[in-house]
């Protein structure tokens, strides 16, 4: 599933005979025809074709927006489940102070403060996004630590680095990459909340959620301009997930 | 009768409280109450220092941001000045505190000059009758889809229920919205398309929509949940001693499984009431409702930083206690849980 929408996304070029913002005047708000599979917008532009190319927009700021948060989550995590003490409860009082704050209300003060756009989303989801993976790693490297095999490999003098980056790491990876998937779903329905709300990517550039908001000022002839864009969101959402589930069941089974 | 019911109390007592240990007296309860509560504090000091810092530790400066790229050196000094930003930082902090401890607000409003304090208070009761709205519906309608899909494990309404969240987890809150806007407001005309109309009952009717779209965002994680912990408590053995002494079903159900079941599932509400605050706010923009969250936004658009940060102090600290009362409600449904720490 992910692959089809992937090539899409790669391909975007090849595949579509239109450009995203190619306007066309005289030929707007054209519902499915042979020419634009989806019918086209107010300013003429082809449907299907700011579709693949949003999802090239969005699943690459999604992507990117995912390294740095997934990376400091990993890493505190183990720290704090690994030590415990007070870095284990600066940790949580890190976590439990931002998780106070509601989700889209954190997101939308960070990433206006920020300046809207793409810089802006990947401040705030460095600044809000490690906790998940955080949360999920301490647990796990807490249990990994009181484990024999840990205890030995200190007696025999191991550095705690070497302890952590070899051992603890590889034993709470899948875990977090499980969790990834999910976390990447709701990443990306922020980036398309972000972008309906104006203060994510900036108009031209195809996002789904800029799309959405367009077209929902034509909501009672128009329909399909507001609803497709989200059906495409949930594709992926449903795309992730079950990734997400089928590498959790491959790992459960090892 | 009386007999029997007594006996009914004894299993049920029995099924609830077996593991409680000898030592959990009334001391113990409220030493984890004063240390919830102690966690709480430490948390709204957290935020109340974040909220001070987040507008000046995020790249952009604020004055420039009201006044534009374009304005006058000495315009922004004079801006600087009378918002107090040419201060040391320790010493706006201190005012800051100040403030907010004398007034409870952060400041006036930069473009509506009047108390953040008033202006926050004015939103509140459609956001919070909003929020208390989504919140009955998504307890009522999870409770009975779980109870559904529990008692017919693998009929067709359960797996539906497992498949639901992979679905809907992709799904933004504000498409939602504007989907049951095509539906039920544009096509079948039974609800209005934005706004409230006057009157307690056109608000609750003029509200209902937006507070099914919330809703729907945090049903299918708490079914799951609680479907689990409803096959789990159903397996016990004190359930299958309840049938074994002739309890109905349905009694069984509703009086002791669901009491057993809710626990944890009405943690993970607290936990998604961040979320679901924050879903509200942005779904009061896709249904154009005069809430906390409209004004969020156009305190946005107009740099009004002091309501911006007013905003989220006060959500942030609405969400430390709920949750502080769901843990303190949780121990009194479960006295197990407390000595756990």
């Amino acid at each position: 599933m992910l692959l089809l929408l992937v090539s899409l996304a790669v391909f975007a070029p090849l595949i579509s005979r239109y450009q995203p913002a190619a306007q066309n005047l005289a030929d707007i708000l054209r519902p499915s025809s042979a020419n634009h599979w989806l019918g086209t917008d107010q300013l003429g532009r082809d449907l299907f074709t700011r579709l693949i190319y949003a999802a090239r927009t969005d699943l690459r700021i999604m992507i990117l927006a995912e390294i740095l948060p997934f990376c400091t989550g990993i890493f505190l995590g183990m720290l704090a489940g690994y030590y415990g003490k007070w870095i284990d409860a600066l940790v949580t009082l890190m976590t439990n102070t931002l998780i106070a704050f509601p989700f889209y209300l954190i997101v939308i003060v960070v990433a206006f403060a920020s300046g809207a756009g793409e810089r802006g989303i990947y401040i705030t989801f460095a600044l809000v996004g490690w906790i998940v993976f955080a949360r999920v790693v301490k647990g796990l490297s807490a249990s990994l630590r009181k484990q024999e095999w840990v205890a030995s490999a200190k007696v025999l003098g191991l550095p705690d680095s070497r302890i952590l980056l070899f051992h603890i790491l590889p034993n709470v990876l899948p875990q977090a990459i499980v969790v990834l998937m999910t976390d990447m779903v709701g990443l990306l329905v922020a980036i398309v909340t972000l972008g309906y709300l104006g203060i994510g990517i900036a108009p031209p550039t195809p996002d789904w959620g800029t799309m959405i908001s367009e077209g929902q000022t034509f909501i009672y002839s128009k329909w399909w301009l507001s609803t497709i864009p989200g059906f495409a969101v949930v594709y992926t959402g449903i795309a992730l997930s079950l990734i997400g589930d089928g590498l959790a069941d491959l790992w459960r089974r090892k | 009768m009386k007999m029997h019911m007594l006996n009914k109390r004894r299993i049920f007592r029995k099924g609830i409280l077996s593991n409680r240990a000898a030592g959990h007296t009334a001391a113990t309860v409220s030493i984890s109450i004063l240390s919830a509560l102690l966690k709480a504090m430490a948390t709204v000091a957290c935020i109340i220092v974040a909220v001070f810092f987040i507008i000046r530790i995020v790249p952009g400066d604020p004055v420039k941001m009201i006044l534009g790229e374009h304005a006058s050196p000495s315009e922004i000094i004079q801006m600087r000045h009378s918002l107090g930003l040419d201060l040391p930082l320790g010493q706006q902090f201190v005012r800051f505190l100040h403030h907010l401890f004398m007034y409870g607000d952060t400041g006036t409003s930069i473009i509506y000059n009047v108390s953040t304090r008033t202006l926050i208070a004015e939103r509140t009761p459609v956001t919070l009758l909003l929020i208390v709205m989504a919140i009955a519906i998504t307890i009522v309608v999870a409770v009975l889809l779980a109870m559904i899909a529990a008692t017919h494990k693998d009929g067709l309404v359960d797996h539906l229920i497992r498949i639901f969240p992979t679905i809907t987890l992709g799904m933004p809150v504000f498409w939602v919205g504007l989907l049951l806007i095509l539906v039920f407001g544009v096509w079948l005309h039974w609800f209005p398309v934005g706004g409230t109309s006057g009157g307690l009952f056109g608000t609750l009717y003029s509200l209902t929509l937006p507070a099914i779209t919330v809703a729907f965002s945090q049903i299918p994680s708490l079914v799951r949940s609680l479907r689990a912990q409803l096959l789990d408590v159903l397996g016990s053995d004190f359930v299958v001693t309840l049938k074994a002494a002739g309890i109905p079903n349905r009694v069984i159900l509703f009086r002791h499984v669901l009491r057993n079941a809710s626990i944890p599932t009405l943690m993970l509400l607290g936990v998604n009431v961040s979320y679901l605050i924050g879903g509200t706010l942005v779904i009061e923009q896709v249904f154009g409702l005069k809430g906390i969250g409209s004004l969020l936004f156009s305190a946005i658009s107009s740099r009004d930083f002091p309501v911006i940060q007013g905003i989220a102090l006060y959500c942030a600290v609405a969400v430390v206690l709920i949750n502080l009362f769901i843990e303190i409600l949780s121990g009194y449904l479960d006295p197990r849980l407390k000595g756990d720490d």
